[in-house]
């Protein structure tokens, strides 16, 4: 039996009875065993609640009580979401053990639609990073090349969907944690608009910025997954009314959306196999009878500054929450309450974290407020003004290439944070001005590391990023092709 | 904001009640200079008529009936803190 397969390929198998989803979950397992030592995907995975939820999906379709398209489907979670009982430990040593007391808005949805609770991801320690090397547990290595970064944050969910170790995952993007690390693992990657999915129980980064999005390896599994999580929760009162509906039924691919391509992009340093991919993937676009236009959105090199002032500056008041009395790790050697505060951060959160903690806080300090996070977020006005006058002039989607490179090597950029931070200069605009994003996978370099390609649509327009991609899928194979496992 | 500020790493490390060793303050201080540096294209965009943007998609005044629900257990709800007793989170003596 084909073990890799995606969440509407297992969802056919279950429904004819091929497999059960119990059987299927028991060789997730038994990859996840054989092959996730060297790569470092998962940071947990509770097994008997796992072959337990199993159980239950498959005695529902038993009874004929199948409760639709995600029911008995595995689906992992990046570790910034929280599961009952679970740990939930943010790749930080000072959450290492940690455990959720409830669980988060998605898992409720997700555990409602029938899904199956599977791994629990590895990612950049508190979400903050490119390539999950700031992760106290370790880097995840990228699946197609194993001395490369599966890129990050969301590291761990783009190369355990890579690795078929799940069908379906979920990461966070606050400035392309989950279009990044899709790109750079070759599969699909979604960060819809800020607001579309509940951020309850998803411990918070930058606020204004962080989204839930899905990662697979089919664009139907985005809209399956996205139908079921997304909608109002009372939880979160910066979440949407109205739900996405009709999930991967109302895809076609039969679409000619006005493509906008910002010439801004193309003049950024980058590799030249991902450009002539991208620009392949332009073609393919044009070839469908799809209007091009090239665009200008000419605050886009600003975004990067806006960003990490935003960013750092929410960041630093979100952890201010850790400080040693609420949440597990306090330091032995505190003799004062000061100390409390002062040596239990110093011991518990690593490099990256302390860096960003500095800077945020440097940049809300005061006499730096109104030249920093004020300006920053003038700066972000007239990002999000380019993409509108865009989408009134009649663009219906932007295309850009997803980043600069393909994944790089472990060690390479690490020690360089500003270079890192440019890294992110394609897949940061979305998020400052709160789009839906989607990285397709369209190609792999000389070397076979996957390439990707970014669309973003106005707001709440997820279904036509996904129509787009589907028009994509139906002409490309590059979403098939699998990493070198041996398997 | 045409000069780089001063970026004094001891005072902000206080602000931010973050204990960093001899070693990371070395690091981080030319690193997060640089970045600063970088942060200076901010100071050159005319922002002068634009509003701030807070939120991206912003939504006001959510609103609900103010009616009591389930919430944790007590014994739940400090199950995570270093230190408890009695039903209570124990810290260090606070009041001399």
């Amino acid at each position: 039996m084909e073990i890799y397969k995606t969440a509407s390929q297992l969802r056919s198998a279950l429904e004819s009875g091929e497999v059960s989803s119990e059987e299927w979950v028991k060789q997730l397992i038994q990859r996840i065993e054989s092959l996730d030592g060297e790569i470092n995907s998962h940071l947990g995975l509770d097994k008997e609640s796992a072959l337990g939820q199993a159980k239950a999906a498959d005695q529902r379709r038993a009874n004929g009580e199948s409760l639709g398209a995600l029911d008995g489907i595995p689906i992992s979670l990046k570790n910034n979401m929280a599961i009952k009982g679970q740990k939930l430990t943010c790749g930080s040593h000072i959450l290492e053990n940690f455990e959720s007391p409830y669980d988060a808005t998605v898992v409720e949805k997700l555990k409602a639609a029938g899904a199956v609770i599977f791994g629990r991801l590895n990612m950049d320690e508190f979400a903050m990073g490119s390539s999950n090397e700031t992760s106290y547990f370790g880097t995840t290595r990228n699946p197609w090349n194993l001395e490369r970064t599966p890129g990050g944050s969301s590291g761990g969910s783009a190369a355990a969907v890579a690795a078929g170790f799940c069908p379906v995952s979920l990461g966070s993007d606050t400035g392309g944690s989950i279009r990044q690390p899709a790109s750079f693992c070759g599969v699909y990657g979604l960060k819809p608009t800020y607001g579309r999915i509940s951020r309850y129980g998803l411990v918070a980064f930058a606020s204004s910025l962080d989204q839930i999005g899905p990662l697979a390896r089919e664009v139907d599994d985005l809209a399956d997954v996205l139908t079921a999580v997304s909608g109002l929760d009372p939880k979160d009162s910066s979440s949407y009314p109205e739900t996405v509906t009709g999930g991967s039924s109302e895809l076609n691919g039969e679409v000619k959306p006005v493509i906008g391509v910002p010439k801004e992009f193309f003049e950024y340093p980058m590799d030249e196999e991902v450009l002539s991919s991208v620009k392949a993937a332009i073609a393919y676009y044009e070839k469908q009878g799809c209007e091009v236009r090239e665009i200008s959105l000419p605050n886009s090199h600003l975004s990067v500054s806006a960003y990490y002032v935003i960013a750092t500056a929410e960041a630093s008041s979100n952890l201010a929450r850790f400080d040693g009395i609420r949440y597990t790790h306090r330091s032995k050697d505190a003799k004062d309450l000061m100390e409390v505060y002062f040596k239990s951060r110093g011991e518990g959160f690593g490099e990256e974290v302390k860096r960003r903690i500095i800077l945020g806080t440097f940049a809300l300090s005061s006499g730096y407020h109104d030249a920093y996070y004020l300006k920053a977020q003038k700066v972000r006005t007239l990002i999000r003004e380019d993409f509108s006058k865009n989408f009134e002039d009649g663009v219906d989607l932007i295309l850009t290439p997803t980043a600069p490179t393909t994944a790089f090597k472990i060690d390479e950029s690490i020690q360089d944070p500003l270079t890192m931070y440019l890294n992110d200069i394609f897949t940061i605009p979305a998020n400052l001005a709160g789009l839906p994003g989607l990285s397709v996978p369209c190609g792999a370099s000389s070397e076979n590391l996957p390439i990707g390609f970014q669309l973003i649509a106005p707001h709440f327009k997820e279904m036509s990023l996904l129509q787009a991609a589907k028009l994509y899928e139906n002409g490309n194979e590059a979403h098939l092709v699998r990493p070198p496992l041996g398997n | 904001m045409a000069n780089t500020p001063d970026f004094d790493i001891d005072y902000v490390a206080k602000l931010a009640r973050l204990d960093l060793s001899v070693e990371e303050k070395a690091q981080f201080e030319p690193q997060l200079g640089k970045i600063i540096e970088y942060f200076q294209q901010l100071g050159d965009v005319d922002t002068d008529h634009v509003e701030p943007t807070a939120h991206a998609n912003p939504i006001y005044d959510v609103l609900r009936e103010d009616e009591p629900q389930a919430v944790f257990e007590q014994n739940v709800a400090i199950a995570n803190a270093p230190a408890s007793q009695a039903g209570q989170v124990v810290v260090p003596k606070v009041i001399e």
